[in-house]
């Protein structure tokens, strides 16, 4: 009975070892087999040029301009978007409001709606919405911004990613002290005074954090641009907000579906993997740092 | 006995169905000191808050009966909590320095009040950090942090910051109860000498520190005055039996 009770304990323990070790296997597995994909091509031109012979040869410049533009454009929707629901949540609202109480569902429900329903929605209600209304209005009909652009495309990542700056921008403020909020209402603070000169800097740390999980998800998505912003292939950068812009995502999954032949591109598909997981990586990895911070902090 | 400066009748105080205060009536007079005193949980603390609105931040507080200062219901509506806040200055257990410079922690008060002017500033804070005794051992690192300083220096840097504002009032909860004896004593002088020109409210877990500061000593005993005179009577000949229980250490 020992005996056998001791065999199905050591089997438990070697199925969670195994199971723990997969894990690590697959993303070791995954980051060797990219890196030895991409290292041939893989180099600062790769990272500075357009792409030539019809996308066959050539850099990703534009592709990384165009990511970086569009979580700039995000961002600058999202973050103060996020931080004022934030300030409202946790300073405003009381906790068993409904009002508080359905802006908590719907940020719960937000984050877990797939990525390609934001990009039909973005499609509908920006592009069709907003960008064809904009249109008739001012322009007569004429078509501007009832079509994709790089606007459109950043304001649908917003969405996305507000409930990540949300939610980061909630815990730090809920780490800043009680006693500091009262020591500045008792010199005769008001409450905005109070959030504005006391709260908010020391969220500081929280809503970096939040920007930067931020981009780091929005650089990684593909599905809510696709509709609404990102070209297959342009010859030049995009300069205004009506313009159409290039991708790090939408560029592999191209590279890999619609490019003239796919084996040859294979090298650019590896290496451009390479960077666009170099970049979401260094983000989350200095999220992660000034956010520990942040928790030591709060102790 | 000096003019009343504020007054409470009949203050009753709960925390959603708890009473934490039952019907508290006192006259607490113009630039003296007042210590409350009583057991952990006795409600000095509450009371002690309700004299400048601190328990509004608190949800489920419900609080009926009247604070009078200078003879204005600070209960009525038509009171601007705000402007309240800035005759009643508060100091609080725990040192709380804001994550700013000592400069800036003491011109807080004054700049949100719309003070801008550089040299104005200046010359609030030394005066200030001066009238907190402070001033000599932070004159030359006034654009440090207030967090290096020491725990008692804190203290007295945050009874600067109260200063500032120039309120008529200091209202302090428990301010030495974290600091060394040192630290201690420098802060009952502080108070020694700021009752000349303020109105001083003390709450204390520390029975000789009430008598040798306080002018009058009011004993809370389970949400309840029990005893309320002169500091010197109190702690000589109460007349409450329970008042003595407490002073002499036999109970708390």
């Amino acid at each position: 009975m020992s005996k056998r009770k001791s065999l199905t304990g050591g089997i438990f323990i070697g199925a969670t070892a195994l199971s723990a070790f997969l894990i690590i296997a697959v993303i070791i597995v995954l980051l060797v087999v990219i890196i030895l994909g991409g290292k041939g091509t893989f180099s600062w031109e790769f990272l500075t040029a357009f792409p030539t012979d019809g996308m066959m040869k050539g850099g990703i410049f534009p592709a990384i301009y165009g990511t970086a533009l569009l979580v700039l454009i995000m961002s600058v929707a999202a973050v103060p978007f996020g931080t004022i629901t934030a300030i409202y949540l946790t300073e405003y609202a009381s906790e068993k409001s409904i009002l508080a109480q359905t802006i908590r569902f719907a940020v719960r429900t937000l984050a877990t709606v797939p990525s390609i329903i934001f990009g039909l929605f973005g499609l509908g209600f920006f592009i069709k919405f907003v960008g064809g209304g904009m249109d008739n209005f001012f322009l007569g009909g004429e078509l501007k911004w009832g079509q994709p652009n790089i606007l459109w495309a950043s304001l649908t990542m917003a969405l996305l990613t507000l409930p990540v700056v949300i939610v980061s921008v909630e815990e730090a403020i809920r780490t800043v002290p009680r006693e500091l909020r009262e020591a500045s209402l008792a010199l005769g603070a008001t409450k905005w005074e109070t959030i504005k000169r006391i709260v908010l800097p020391g969220s500081r740390a929280g809503i970096m954090t939040g920007t930067i999980l931020a981009v780091s998800r929005g650089a990684g998505e593909v599905a809510p641009i696709l509709f609404t912003g990102a070209a297959y292939y342009l010859a030049t950068l995009p300069t205004s907000l009506s313009d159409q812009f290039m991708n790090l995502g939408y560029h592999i999954y191209i590279m890999a579906t619609q490019s003239a032949n796919v084996d040859q591109t294979l090298p650019i598909q590896f290496a451009t993997t390479m960077v666009l997981l170099m970049l979401t990586f260094m983000l989350n990895l200095t999220a992660v740092i000034i956010r520990a911070r942040l928790r030591r902090k709060a102790k | 006995m000096k003019e009343t400066k504020i007054k409470t009748k009949n203050l009753t105080l709960f925390y959603g169905a708890k009473m934490a205060l039952n019907s508290i009536s006192v006259d607490i007079p113009e630039n003296e000191v007042t210590a409350f005193i009583g057991p952990s949980g006795c409600g000095k603390s509450t009371f002690l808050r309700t004299l400048n609105r601190m328990n509004d931040l608190i949800p489920g507080v419900k609080i009926t009966g009247e604070v009078l200062v200078d003879s204005l219901n600070i209960y009525d509506k038509q009171i601007d909590v705000v402007n309240l806040r800035k005759k009643i200055g508060m100091v609080f257990q725990k040192s709380n320095p804001f994550a700013k410079s000592i400069f800036e922690n003491v011109a807080y008060g004054p700049r949100i009040n719309g003070i801008t002017d550089r040299k104005k500033l200046e010359e609030i804070v030394e005066r200030s950090l001066k009238n907190a005794f402070i001033w000599e051992e932070v004159k030359d690192r006034l654009h440090d942090s207030a967090m290096g300083l020491s725990g008692g220096q804190q203290q007295r840097m945050c009874i600067a910051r109260t200063l500032a504002v120039e309120p008529e009032i200091i209202l302090m909860d428990e301010p030495a109860s974290a600091l060394d004896p040192i630290s201690t004593a420098k802060i009952e002088e502080l108070i020694f000498e700021l009752k000349k020109n303020y109105t001083i409210v003390i709450v204390t877990h520390n029975m000789q520190q009430a008598a040798r500061v306080s002018d009058l000593t009011a004993f809370f005993y389970l949400g309840e005055l029990i005893e309320f005179g002169k500091t010197k009577k109190i702690f000589t000949s109460p007349d409450k039996k329970q008042t003595e229980d407490y002073i002499t250490g036999r109970f708390g």
